[in-house]
């Protein structure tokens, strides 16, 4: 069978949840092979093994780390003439399209992102896309070269299938032009104690509505063990940082169940939440165009319904 | 400096957006407009421009059907220079392999010092034209800024990443991608508008670039939309009116009745 490419999505060795979503995906296509750019692989080898990889190679990260994306593009652009993979997954978020997009044109082969569901085909993958703000659907395959798919979080239940995790170290050698775009400084994000926005179950997001008070919005998340969202226009106004935009701009999150406080609806936010599961919505406006796609809606004061329900929840839980 | 800004023309968001028979995006029978995520590379080229001694020229470039005009004319109204079209029936239906290798050979022709693009169109929106356009001129890629400062040929940009806000460093020539909080576009003056007309716009057709037409457009592309549905619209459901907590009583039980409790 076919090596399938899982480039393994990591911070200092603490692999993502997508990572397993991945790798569940690529065991539908052939032999699950992480990809681990790092130093520290002993804390992610677990986790590769408990999800199915088969190997794991390992790319020493003293040449790559203190660039910007080419380096990784030039690791896996050695790894699959390597091992002439049946497809490569990556990650759906901003650096990783990056990659797969210098990937794509170092092997001159076709380049899908932001899918929603991949399943085996007769010719090789066929992914699910979600466009034009979650109005359409789209079935998509890549035709020449090696298919190159990203992957948007949620978008397989992870399966625990253990594997050889057979660890093969990698030497590659990264160009002079790979590290022309130097990272010179990083401060790494703060830990809220919440899920990651894109990964949670639930999400629940403030809007202008908040007036800027965001606890009403945190506590209420907090009772539900959700993570928490914003509108542009919060982020725009300083009320929550912009890491935690859902829209157009900002993430694009798919949980089983996501809260609009204060949120108006405009498309731009619409797309990034449309293919939620539930949607509810909280607004003083009865006319407010969220509505119009909730499976439920409270019209009235966020201010006031929000600690309310928040204590009902509680209260429900026990 | 010399800049290159690669704006798209884009179906409005607003509008009915769908696709043809052929399951590539109606971009002729749907009002389109230049992408609002390109207004603000074009506003940070004019913003470095600004910074400058005065001998930078502006070139915008698009590559799009005739219609796209529009979007060259608009970034024109906003203060760009000058404009380059490539138009060719042989591109319709390109993906973002074969737009990216139009550009960048329309790029290679225009004198310029670096590119600047949108962090993403709002169609297609996959944020990979930049990178790509960065492997295929063989130029640093600084994409995803928030904040841009440039001196000299240093740039500096503020990229909010996943796990980190990171600083990235590169010199010219180099691709940067701006995002929407770099700063608000400015609207075109009456004097941009009417100074616009007169700015020079120039038609390129592939064999203007040596570009063969087989290496493009929908048959050439690297990928294959096999099929598109409209997403059944979502109905309503139950809306309640909240008076003296019955809101929160009644979101509670829905959230049990959901098991999300
Ligand atoms: C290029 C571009 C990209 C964009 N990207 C994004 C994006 O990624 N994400 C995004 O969200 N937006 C994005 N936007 C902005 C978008 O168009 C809207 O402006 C934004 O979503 C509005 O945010 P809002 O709903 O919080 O504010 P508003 O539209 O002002 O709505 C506030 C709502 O709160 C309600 N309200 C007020 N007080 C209360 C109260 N006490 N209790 C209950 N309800 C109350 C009001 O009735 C109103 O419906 C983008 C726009 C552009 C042009
Ligand atoms: N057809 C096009 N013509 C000019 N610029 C484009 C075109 N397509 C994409 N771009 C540029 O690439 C950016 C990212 O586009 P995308 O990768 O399609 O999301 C846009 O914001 C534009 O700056």
């Amino acid at each position: 069978m076919s090596e399938i490419l899982v480039l393994v999505d990591h911070v200092d060795g603490a692999v993502r949840k997508t990572t397993n979503e991945l790798l569940t995906i690529a065991r539908r296509l052939g032999e699950p092979s992480a990809v681990f750019i790092g130093s520290d692989v002993s804390a992610a080898a677990d986790q590769l093994k408990a999800y199915g990889a088969e190997k794991v190679y390992v790319v020493d990260d003293a040449e790559v780390k203190g660039y910007l994306v080419a380096p990784k593009a030039e690791v896996l652009q050695q790894l699959v003439e390597k091992t002439s993979p049946a497809a490569v997954l990556i990650s759906s978020n901003a650096e990783g399209k990056e990659i797969a997009g210098r990937l794509a044109v170092k092997t001159d082969s076709g380049l899908i992102t932001d899918a929603v569901d991949v399943q085996p085909g007769d010719s090789g993958p066929v992914t699910t896309q979600s466009v034009f703000a979650g109005n359409y659907t789209v079935q998509a395959k890549v035709t020449k070269g090696t298919p190159i798919i990203t992957v948007k979080p949620n978008a397989a239940t992870p399966e625990q299938v253990e594997g050889a995790a057979e660890q093969e170290k990698v030497d590659v050698t990264i160009s002079d032009a790979a590290k022309s775009a130097k990272i010179v400084a990083s401060e790494p994000r703060k830990a809220t104690g919440r899920p990651e926005l894109t990964e949670a179950a639930i999400v629940v997001s403030g809007g202008r509505g908040t007036g800027g008070n965001f606890e009403p919005v945190e506590k209420f998340a907090d009772s539900l063990g959700a993570a928490v969202g914003a509108s542009r226009a919060a982020v725009d106004s300083g009320w929550y940082p912009h890491s935690f935009q859902v829209g157009q701009t900002g993430k694009t999150v798919s949980p089983q169940l996501y809260v609009a406080a204060g949120i108006s609806g405009a498309i731009q936010h619409r797309a990034g939440m449309q293919t939620s599961k539930t949607i509810v919505a909280i607004n003083k406006d009865e006319e407010a165009p969220l509505f119009e796609l909730v499976d439920f809606g409270v019209v009235g004061d966020l201010h006031a319904v929000l600690p309310a329900a928040t204590d009902e929840v509680n209260k429900r839980k026990g | 400096m010399n800049i290159v800004v690669c704006v798209k023309y884009v179906p409005d968001a607003t509008a009915d957006r769908h696709f043809e028979a052929d399951n590539t995006v109606d971009r002729v029978g749907v009002d389109g407009l230049l992408s609002e995520l390109d207004e603000y590379a074009v506003e940070q080229a004019l913003q470095l421009k600004e910074k400058g001694d005065g001998t930078d020229e502006i070139t915008v470039l698009t590559v799009g059907p005739e219609q796209a005009s529009d979007a060259i004319r608009k970034a024109l109204q906003m203060g760009a220079d000058k404009g380059v079209h490539v138009v060719d029936d042989a591109i319709a239906g390109s993906d973002s392999l074969a737009t990216s290798l139009v550009l960048a050979e329309a790029i290679k022709k225009i004198d310029h010092d670096f590119v600047v693009c949108g962090m993403a169109s709002t169609d297609g929106a996959m944020s990979v034209v930049p990178a790509m356009l960065a492997e295929r001129l063989g130029v640093p890629q600084v994409t995803f800024g928030s904040q841009i400062e440039m001196q000299g040929k240093e740039i500096r940009i503020r990229r909010d990443g996943d796990a980190a806000t990171e600083v990235i460093g590169a010199t010219a020539p180099f691709v940067l991608s701006v995002t929407d909080q770099s700063g608000e576009a400015r609207y075109p003056s009456f004097k941009g508008i009417m100074a616009a007309k007169k700015k020079p716009v120039e038609t390129w057709s592939l064999a203007d670039l040596g570009v063969e037409a087989e290496k493009v457009g929908l048959s050439a592309s690297w990928t294959q939309v096999e099929d598109t549905a409209a997403r059944p619209p979502r109905s309503q459901g139950e809306i309640v009116t909240d008076e003296d907590g019955s809101g929160a009583t009644a979101l509670a039980g829905f959230l049990a009745s959901k098991k999300f409790i």
